[in-house]
């Protein structure tokens, strides 16, 4: 390891290790605020874990939030704290293979259809379900968890999220990746098995939002199928990750902590026109940074740099 | 007892053709992938409600107000915000990212929009709900009068599409648009007729809609779903397709809704979805795409 790097990687350890104690100085209102922060940065980074590479559009983030969400609503008083986590990241597992391997063989198209109606086809399915197998619609959440410890099961998971998406990057897979990106044909004839690629990326990413659902449920001490499938998250994950610009793993983050506070400010003073604002804020990133924060930064760096060329 | 779902099946698949219809012409000609398509078909339910409501204009007579203002307004859509997609688009898989994007965002607007105004409550009004016998069925009168109306449409659309000079130009459009280019055609202008064209056949859908159905200011997605399913099962850009997939899909949904329950007629169009991508993905009539 040459020193710039272990400088770089004892650095994000330290902001880690400073991130871990925000509890510890934060109020009640701000605690709840970078736990919404953290929340969008698992699920906003592990978006971009699949849609950045590969460019298919995901809308279906919710889908895989509220199953996690509504996993720990069911079994939570029942089973054990990280055995309830495990069963929900079982589930978000089979259920995105199910989702990539009828569609990932496909263009990218049959995808997004896909996802655009899959978070309304679960929440269908789970109200149909509570209503005429259980006969409650609504459950209470009642598990022993902590704010701060949803909080730092977050910062774990962001963590385990970075971490899993820098060895990727590093392994084959992130090699394949990069070539299914730029050309599928292309990569087609280089022997790349697209699908697999695709598939085993898609479960990863959909088992963190998963996951990041479970976390969260605590939050909410009452969920039913409205709260836990809201399509505005997969639409906030969306907008998030393309201001801060997909195609570098961090760039989410850009996009995370600027929309959030954005959000938090919207939600208050216009709660009845808030997806009309959100909708509005999304058309202007598309139009006017559609390679987001990152690739501004990037673009502005690489000028600069033509500018000392030429002046050199 | 089996006429009457056959009967309300076929009314519905009627429409649910004649909507992917539209959805074909606006992917199909003008390759947008137009994801606030249901949005569309709700607010013009809602228009034929206010107009039926008050004003007290029979929603027969609102057609031929709504449809003409969302052709416009589609058209106004198409030149001002997605002509700038169009003309960065590298290729067509951008555009289709691109226009997936922007149509995602618009989705929340409208919803929103119509949220603000109606609220999250369903709707529905009252109009010639005359129970009528056909075969030993009854079936409310305006259900007929909307199949009726939505084959006239679709046969209006069939003959315009394969008889005319623009509509041969369309089709032209859809199948190579460089091509088409070199015949003269002004490719631009098509793209933005025929979104225009998407958009008033789905209002006209949403207005026949509203006749029987009732409905919510969030539905829209659940309408868009079914397009697609619809214009993917029968193979995009061919109507014959949509219109027996719609079919298909109509008497679905409606004998699972009379069968085994109301609550799972999503799945069942899902369980339909999964099964074309797994058998077919280049739909009924389709031809694969190189």
């Amino acid at each position: 390891m040459s020193a710039r790097n272990l400088v770089i990687v004892l650095a994000l350890a330290g902001l880690v290790a400073l991130l871990a104690l925000v509890p510890s100085v934060a109020n009640g209102y701000q605690l709840s605020l970078a736990i919404n922060i953290m929340n969008y940065t698992v699920l906003a980074t592990a978006w971009t874990l699949f849609s950045g590479p590969t460019r298919y559009v995901s809308l279906a983030t919710v889908a895989f939030f509220g199953i996690g969400a509504y996993t720990v609503a069911v079994l939570g008083e029942v089973l054990a704290w990280p055995l309830v986590l495990l069963i929900a990241f079982v589930i978000g597992f089979m259920l995105s293979l199910l989702v990539g391997l009828s569609t990932l063989r496909l263009s990218g198209v049959y995808f997004v259809i896909f996802t655009f109606g899959l978070a309304e086809l679960v929440r269908q399915l789970v109200t149909w379900y509570e209503v005429n197998v259980t006969r409650t619609l609504g459950r209470y959440v009642f598990v022993d968890i902590t704010t701060e410890q949803i909080y730092w099961q977050l910062l774990a998971l962001a963590v385990a999220v970075f971490i899993s998406g820098w060895l990727i990057q590093r392994s084959k897979l992130g090699l394949a990746l990069r070539v299914i990106g730029d050309d599928e044909a292309v990569a087609r004839h280089v022997g790349i098995n697209t699908t697999m690629a695709k598939v085993v990326l898609f479960a990863f990413s959909a088992s963190f939002m998963t996951l990041a659902g479970a976390v969260m449920a605590p939050r909410w001490t009452y969920i039913d199928p409205a709260i836990a499938f809201n399509p505005v998250v997969s639409f906030q994950v969306l907008i998030m990750a393309l201001l801060g610009g997909v195609h570098r793993l961090y760039g989410p983050v850009f996009g995370v902590i600027p929309l959030a506070l954005l959000f938090e400010f919207l939600l208050a003073k216009f709660p009845n026109h808030f997806s009309i604002m959100v909708g509005i804020a999304f058309l202007l990133i598309v139009y006017a940074i559609p390679r987001g924060i990152v690739g501004l930064i990037e673009g502005a760096q690489l000028s600069l740099h033509r500018l000392k060329g030429a002046k050199a | 007892m089996f006429t009457e779902p056959l009967l309300s099946g076929i009314t519905l698949g009627g429409i649910y053709a004649l909507i992917a219809m539209g959805l074909t012409l606006q992917y199909g000609v003008a390759r947008i992938m137009n994801l606030s398509y249901g949005e569309s078909l709700v607010a013009a339910s809602f228009a034929a409600l206010w107009l039926f409501t008050a004003v007290s204009v029979n929603p027969l007579v609102g057609l031929l107000i709504i449809v003409p203002l969302a052709a416009l307004i589609n058209w106004l859509i198409y030149q001002v915000l997605l002509t700038p997609l169009v003309r960065r688009a590298a290729n067509r898989d951008a555009l289709e990212v691109d226009s997936i994007l922007a149509t995602f965002g618009l989705l929340f607007v409208a919803q929103g929009i119509m949220l603000a105004i109606f609220g999250g409550n369903y709707f529905s009004y009252d109009f010639l709900s005359i129970p009528v016998k056909i075969f030993g069925a009854t079936v409310s009168a305006s259900r007929l009068l909307a199949l009726g109306f939505a084959v006239i449409i679709g046969l209006t659309l069939y003959l315009g599409l394969t008889r005319t000079r623009a509509g041969t130009a369309i089709r032209a459009v859809a199948v190579d648009p460089v091509s088409a280019l070199l015949v003269a055609i002004d490719v631009r202008a098509t793209a933005a007729f025929a979104y225009a064209l998407g958009g008033a056949l789905v209002a006209a859908g949403g207005v026949l809609v509203s006749m029987f159905l009732t409905f919510n200011a969030s539905l829209g997605v659940v309408f868009t779903m079914k397009a697609l399913i619809v214009v993917i099962m029968g193979g995009v850009g061919n109507l014959l397709g949509c219109l027996i997939a719609g079919m298909i899909l109509g008497l679905t949904e409606t004998f699972v809704a009379t069968y085994i329950d109301p609550g799972l007629t999503l799945a069942a169009t899902y369980i339909i979805f999964i099964l074309v991508l797994l058998l077919r993905p280049q739909g009924l009539f389709g031809v694969k795409r190189s």
